[in-house]
């Protein structure tokens, strides 16, 4: 089992909803997030390509942060999920320090907090917070190592790009373009 | 033109808009770190040596240094951490692939040497005292116990101090993240800097014209071998990736340029080897000149490595 999730950047009209869902999901501390949306401009005025991207942690297969945390807070669980345990974390900052994406932050109370694909949701069947509220449904989410599941066949239908590949870590957030 | 924005407002303390999460206590732990690594290499090869006697500078004075270089450095590093609470927990657990566990366990390993070694020399330190009576009677037994096993301590500490000072840099480089720091020269290139203020401080405390000579020449040869690596660090860069390629922008005309090059390449490394080659060709020049400007340039070098590498990402 491998769960990912694809986001469709032609769907996307960056309304924020699912930063909205996530913070209110998650009691994500005001004025921090799990996860944003990015615009990206290409050329100028009248020749513009834009791409709107939904961004959070990207739960990679090679992941920095699990490799580089001293205690094992930071680790990946059933589905390849990586999560932080705050009772064991000591808040040094080096998952920070590892991550490609920047998406891990310090919580108010001390620990690396981020985004943990709604590992509550999941467990029960359910779909993560974001991906339920998209009013687009620009969002897949499931397990890429079922074929029948529906993330599986849009990555096989559409041309796809993750971030950073190039860093070597395996990102599992696939953006269809 | 290409031009990338956060919409939906995002604005992380300490990361947003630039990363930076590392300040100065951590620069200060690294640099007391490698002093600390350096100085006490030091003092075990001279002790290994059996040359105690020629070179007290080493082996007695200087070695004051380390005891309180790495408590405040621990003290520092402890500061740094958000979860202060938990911090037991990097020692409930050793994480092979993390280098900070790694230092962790070393420095658990070197700092109590490092006050044992002191405290061998506490007799000399307070000629006057009367060891036999009082408070710290009890002292005397352990102050023997460690000159008798002088040479074991020796030798535990000179692999040991030689992984404090290499982990140093190995810390950063780790980090894939940060392109300026992940390179496999950013270890070889801390120790050496921390063997070389080390030497400085020796220089610093010696009272032997011998000594400072022998250190003299030592620190010429570690400065040397430093700027080879300064060198293979950005030859590395120049010739890498993209990332690469923009993060050496950072110290090759970028923010970091005068810091790196002016008070790091000329003031800390090239121009006290020119006093030191001075001195050794017998022109008088005060040692502590020299010293101090390669400890200077040693702490403002780690400052601007933890700086500039934060400031240095992946851009997608």
């Amino acid at each position: 089992m491998r769960y990912a999730m694809a986001i469709d950047t032609k769907k996307c009209v960056g309304c924020s909803d699912c930063v909205v869902a996530c913070q209110t999901e998650n009691n994500v501390p005001i004025g921090y997030c799990r996860d944003w949306i990015t615009e990206t401009v290409e050329g100028s005025y009248p020749n513009l390509a834009i791409e709107l991207r939904s961004e959070r942690c990207n739960h990679c297969d090679n992941a920095p942060c699990v490799r580089c945390c001293p205690t094992g807070a930071s680790q990946i669980v059933d589905g390849g999920i990586v999560i932080t345990v705050a009772d064991e974390c000591i808040g040094c900052g080096a998952c920070i320090e590892s991550c490609p994406y920047e998406a891990r932050y310090t919580h108010p109370d001390g620990y690396v907090d981020k985004c943990t694909f709604c590992l509550h949701r999941v467990e029960e069947g359910l779909l993560p917070a974001c991906v339920s509220v998209c009013p687009t449904n620009c969002m897949y989410f499931g397990d890429i190592d079922d074929p029948n599941s529906d993330i599986s066949k849009i990555l096989k239908n559409r041309k796809q790009k993750t971030l950073a590949p190039e860093a070597g870590t395996g990102p599992q957030i696939y953006y269809l373009s | 033109m290409k031009e990338e924005l956060i919409i939906s407002g995002r604005n992380l303390p300490n990361i947003d808009p630039h990363l930076h999460l590392w300040h100065w206590p951590i620069s200060l732990y690294l640099f007391l770190g490698g002093l600390a690594a350096g100085i006490l290499f030091f003092a075990a090869m001279v002790t290994l040596f059996g040359k105690e006697n020629k070179f007290q500078g080493a082996v007695k004075w200087a070695t004051i240094i380390p005891p309180i270089g790495l408590s405040v450095g621990l003290m520092a590093l402890l500061y740094d951490l958000t979860h202060i609470l938990y911090a037991w927990r990097l020692f409930a657990a050793f994480r092979i692939t993390s280098p900070m566990s790694w230092g962790a366990w070393t420095l658990m390993l070197v700092t109590p040497l490092s006050f044992l070694w002191t405290l061998s020399y506490f007799k000399e330190y307070f000629p006057n005292w009367n060891w036999k009576e009082g408070l710290l009677s009890y002292l005397d037994w352990v102050i023997d116990f460690v000159n008798d096993n002088k040479k074991v301590i020796a030798w535990i500490l000179v692999p040991s101090t030689v992984l404090l000072g290499i982990y140093t840099g190995i810390l950063l480089s780790a980090f894939n993240a940060r392109p300026l720091w992940n390179n496999s020269i950013l270890g070889p290139l801390f120790l050496t800097s921390g063997l070389s203020t080390g030497a400085a401080s020796i220089i610093m405390l010696s009272k032997s014209h011998d000594e400072r000579r022998l250190f003299s020449m030592i620190d010429l040869v570690l400065i040397a071998i430093e700027l080879f690596l300064i060198v293979h660090l950005i030859m590395g860069m120049m010739a890498g990736s993209q990332v690469q390629l923009e993060a050496s922008q950072i110290i090759m005309g970028g923010e970091y340029t005068v810091a790196f090059w002016v008070f790091v390449v000329i003031l800390g490394l090239t121009f006290p080897a020119i006093l030191e080659i001075f001195e050794l060709i017998g022109y008088k020049v005060p040692a502590i000149v020299p010293a101090m400007l390669v400890i200077m340039g040693g702490l403002i070098f780690r400052f601007v490595m933890v700086d500039a590498g934060q400031l240095t990402r992946y851009l997608y």
